[in-house]
């Protein structure tokens, strides 16, 4: 239920193209067949009282207020689930009418508590709607009767309550619980008057396998489900549409506000990426905005020993642009650079990469897409053309056969799996392809037919086999190739592939999949209908990322499974604007577009348009820049949003090359690790303070509109703007828009993009120009970006990064649902309660070898370091995997991993490292030292000091 | 730039276009090191050549040789 309500026409739409004509209060209508009644008349503008309808979830047909008569059949028929025919006609307003739903009103509010006044839902409860609809105005039986009126709250969940004396038992909060989010964590327990709502086996919220997305209390008509903030601060007064600041998903949301005051988020019903759906971090944990620990005053200090003393924001940026200008006339132009976010928006990554290139005066600039993402771009840029998914998230409704790899969608992309549970509860087919028994391998009502838990580091030889089973075994789509793909190149894939070292046999070994395991999901993806690959970065983040993205490339096309909806290639991008981030330019050899630096017709463009010369040469990738601070070649840094100390690898290695720098500076919402070893720190905006837009992970632009004022004072592009000014470059801008209009004027896939459209159309997904002016769903149509595909040949090349005697096992790294990448942002909200520490999963035999107990702190090992953390002894690994998460800084994880990284992108290989696991009294020598170091580095100088 | 490490990194990038086509690999693994490595990590490889070119695989040798011209 939401005050800031959105139509709710009871019922889901009908698909049908088939319309039907029938008469409801003596008015003509007309709707698609199999459409309820119900919906026919609220879309005819009739409102038909309801209550246990809702147009999110499949009708039910309890409450019986939502009856109505028609001419020439018997009884009153619920609306919601009596489709229309042709010809009937309907009345919903008769004496028999008003009289049953009166009755069915009184029965209810008999068991109702008549709180009204005080109730958190008053003026947004459709039952007190509905007293008036029908015109109750007494209760014959009284209220002294048996009632349910004493039940105990449950509060439990820190974002809602429970309060089952408020419940109708409509069912919504189950219907959505299962329909929409795909958990079934709740129930109806008991019959007749003892029904009631049950989380899991009669537990708590918390502790029931509810992952708190949000959906019931979305559904529930009453206020039996509350946020706890519209309890705090009462009902919001208006919402304005914007988009979630966390994964790839791109959920599009109302914020529910009372003046600048945030109340909750609300998942928008028309949001394309979402359809009115959420996760636990999109709709509640958005109070890190307003955490006690966010830093609002710019800062500096001549050194990291030094405490920070805040500045004004003229000190902070013309200190910024003297200690550049200095380490520039010092050491030369390339010795500084400047480093951008996916968590940040188009306009502020477009900006940066401006900065960089023309205040600058070089292309030293990258983005954290470095460390996650950048082998999708080169891979698919390579065989398709251009560096994006194939499809959008609906396409997945007409999905016959769908393999994951390397993705974990019900924690990293929550809602669109919620979508692919759907999809799979409806009959499509799924293939697991993980090291990890991720949950969607088995969970209520979804069951992988096929799970290859290969050995990590092995993805190359698993697609390049599953490839030889297509082949060997005649199941190309020999039209397609013929077609769409440049021959020479897949005749030599084919006979590359084919040959016996690429059997599933030869692998076996190599990878731990039975052959006939791999053999079976070959053929269902090859034969199964519409076949649909979604990856993560378990495909990206390994030495040969980029080689295993151009090996589901191949995979794709040698079956024909691309250019139209049900099929694809589909990166599950982390972070909510990776696929922005890449577009807008900001990897050091290319323009926003993709075009490389060195392209004499892109790069004059910019030079025409910015009025200075750009530098030809591609710059320094983020570990490239690490690796020449230490040899003292790269000096400064500007990092927009981005916490490399604790992101990337080899934590060791990243601290020196920072304190081998001169001047850092972190331009963030919170003091990172990196600010640990920063000398300026400026404040960053959030989300919910400034305009611009995001690209999720189906090309789809969306805006992220202004709800509050700045805290810090400024929206982040404003205070690159000044950096830039500050540096002696011209930049003046005064919306974000304006900056979106020069992203369009320099960039083909965005030439039709601009704020005034996307307001009009809710999002666009490009490629958006003049043949696609309102985008682009699904690509590749009618043939690949680059004309032909491409089939390259991807020939396994093992990690040089081995097990062996003294670190046996493989760590594998990850997420989970409730917190996001580093944490800065989940850590500083109550999703704690859920994920309050990382731990690492180890199997029980490897546990029982080691005597690790479940709980136990144990040290993790490897050739590049320790640390120490809670074991969680589980068989969700297989033998000789290990598995953690990198959101808690004092984890310090990524001290473990090394800088082996991909061949083509130096996308680091976080997903295998060879590592020991033994039983730890504490935390180890770096975590304790960097402990002290970062308590240190935190100190703010009293003013005047 | 460490010449350990720019070694295995263009090893890396060597052993993927050897498997595309062993005659154009020098050609391609060149390209490929224009494109993406910044003229510092370029020069850095090529003074590594000059003084011997320890550990690079012979493909790739020729391929860093390609880049002087």
């Amino acid at each position: 239920m939401t005050l800031v309500r959105e139509d709710d026409l009871g019922t889901p739409a009908s698909s049908a193209e088939q319309f039907v004509r029938l008469t409801i209060d003596g008015r003509e209508v007309s709707v698609p067949a199999g459409t309820s009644i119900l919906r026919a008349a609220r879309e005819a503008g009739i409102g038909v009282p309801k209550l246990c309808a809702t147009d999110s979830v499949k009708a039910f047909g309890s409450c019986r207020l939502c009856l109505v008569e028609i001419d020439g059949r018997a009884g009153t028929p619920a609306s919601c689930t009596t489709p229309v025919a042709a010809g009937i006609r309907v009345k919903t307003q008769t004496p028999l009418l008003k009289d049953l739903r009166r009755g069915v009103m009184e029965l209810y509010i008999s068991d109702h508590p008549l709180d009204c006044l005080t109730c958190a839902a008053n003026g947004d409860c459709e039952l007190q709607d509905m007293a008036g609809a029908v015109g109750l105005r007494d209760v014959r039986y009284g209220y002294a009767g048996e009632n349910h009126l004493v039940q105990e709250k449950d509060e439990s969940n820190p974002y809602f309550t429970f309060d089952p004396s408020k419940c109708i038992v409509c069912s919504r909060c189950v219907r959505a619980c299962e329909e929409t989010q795909g958990t079934f964590a709740l129930t109806i327990d008991g019959r007749g008057f003892a029904s009631k709502v049950s989380a899991g086996m009669s537990e708590s919220f918390l502790a029931s396998e509810c992952v708190s997305c949000g959906a019931c209390v979305q559904a529930c008509p009453t206020a039996t489900l509350s946020e706890k903030a519209v309890i705090d601060i009462g009902v919001p007064e208006h919402s304005v549409v914007t988009t979630c600041a966390y994964c790839g998903v791109g959920c599009s949301f109302k914020a529910e506000m009372r003046g600048e005051e945030l109340v909750r988020m609300v998942p928008h019903k028309d949001g394309k990426a979402n359809h009115g759906h959420s996760c636990v971090k999109g709709r509640f944990a958005w109070g890190y905005a307003t955490h006690k620990e966010r830093v609002l005053k710019p800062m500096i200090r001549a050194h990291v020993d030094e405490p920070w003393r805040e500045v004004t924001w003229d000190e902070a940026i013309a200190y910024t642009a003297s200690e550049f200008k200095r380490i520039q006339a010092k050491y030369g132009r390339l010795a500084v650079g400047g480093v951008t976010s996916s968590r940040c928006t188009n306009e502020e990554t477009f900006l940066v990469q401006k900065l960089v290139r023309a205040a600058f005066g070089n292309n030293n600039v990258d983005t954290c897409a470095r460390v996650c993402h950048s082998p999708t771009g080169y891979g698919l840029k390579t065989t398709f053309g251009t560096s994006a998914g194939t499809q959008d998230f609906d396409s997945v409704d007409h999905a016959d056969v769908i393999v994951v790899i390397g993705a974990n969608p019900t924690d990293g992309h929550p809602v669109f799996a919620s979508r692919m549970k759907k999809r799979l509860r409806e009959g499509a087919k799924l293939i697991v392809i993980d090291p990890r028994r991720i949950d969607l391998v088995r969970m209520p009502h979804v069951e992988a037919s096929f799970h290859l838990p290969l050995k990590p580091g092995t993805n190359v030889a698993i697609l390049t086999a599953l490839a030889h089973v297509i082949v060997t075994e005649g199941l190309i789509d020999e039209a397609f190739v013929r077609e769409r793909c440049e021959s020479d190149a897949f005749a030599g894939w084919a006979e590359f592939v084919a040959l016996p070292q690429n059997s599933p046999e030869a692998i076996e070994k190599a990878s731990g999949v039975p052959a006939a395991a791999l053999r079976g999901a070959a053929r269902l993806y090859a034969t199964g209908g519409n076949g649909a690959i979604y990856y993560g970065l378990g495909v990206t983040e390994h030495s040969q990322g980029t080689t295993a993205v151009m090996a589901i490339a191949n995979l794709a096309m040698a079956t024909g499974n691309i250019g139209r909806p049900g099929v694809g290639v589909n990166p599950l991008r982390g972070q909510n604007n990776v696929q922005g981030a890449c577009d807008m330019g900001s990897f050091p050899h290319e323009l926003s577009g993709y075009r490389h630096i060195s392209e004499e017709p892109a790069r004059a463009m910019f030079e025409a348009l910015w009025r200075v010369p750009l530098d030809n040469e591609p710059g320094l990738r983020i570990p490239n820049m690490l690796d020449a601070a230490i040899e003292g070649r790269f000096r400064g840094i500007y990092i927009q949003g981005e916490d490399i100390l604790q992101s990337d690898p080899n934590t060791k290695h990243v601290a020196a090359a920072f304190a081998a720098m001169e001047c850092v500076v972190v331009h963030d919402l919170f003091l990172t690790e990196t600010a640990n070893y920063a000398h300026v720190f400026l404040p960053g905006s959030t989300f919910l303070e400034k305009n611009g837009t995001f690209t999720n992970a189906e090309r789809r632009i969306q805006l992220v509109r202004k709800v509050m004022s700045p805290r810090n004072g400024f929206e982040d592009w404003e205070i690159t703007q000044k950096l830039a000014q500050a540096m002696g470059f011209a930049m003046a801008y005064h919306h974000a828009s304006e900056i979106m209009d020069e992203i369009a004027r320099l960039t083909p896939t965005f030439a039709g993009v601009s704020f005034e459209k996307l307001d009009a159309l809710g999002s666009i997904q490009w490629p958006c120009n003049e043949r696609a002016p309102e985008g682009t769903p699904v690509m590749h149509m009618d043939g690949f970006v680059r004309g032909k595909g491409r089939f390259m040949i991807t020939e396994y090349v093992a990690t040089d990064e081995k097990v062996g005697p003294r670190f046996p096992l493989l760590l594998t790294t990850g997420r989970i649902l409730s917190q996001y990448n580093i944490g800065i942002q989940t850590r500083r909200t109550a999703n704690v309660v859920w994920h309050a520490e990382d731990v690492l999963e180890i199997h029980p035999h490897d546990a029982e070898e080691r005597g690790i107990k479940d709980g136990d702190l144990v040290k993790l090992a490897s050739r590049e370091g320790e640390t120490s953390l809670r074991a969680m002894v589980t068989d969700r690994v297989a033998p000789g995997v290990v598995y953690t998460t990198f959101h808690h800084a004092s984890t310090q994880t990524n001290v473990v991993t090394t800088e082996f990284s991909d061949w083509a992108t130096n996308c680091p290989e976080y997903k295998v490292t060879a590592v020991q696991v033994s039983p730890s009294n504490g935390p180890s020598e770096w975590q304790r030292n960097y402990e002290a170091m970062s308590k240190k580095s935190r100190r703010i100088a009293v003013a005047g000091e | 730039m460490r010449a350990e490490k720019l070694t295995m990194m263009a090893n890396q990038i060597g052993a993927f276009f050897k498997a595309q086509d062993e005659t154009a690999a020098p050609a391609a693994i060149a390209d490929h090191l224009k494109k993406f490595w910044d003229p510092g990590m370029r020069a850095d490889i090529l003074a590594h050549l000059d003084a011997g070119g320890a550990g690079l695989d012979p493909l790739v040798r020729n391929a860093v040789a390609l880049l002087k011209k």
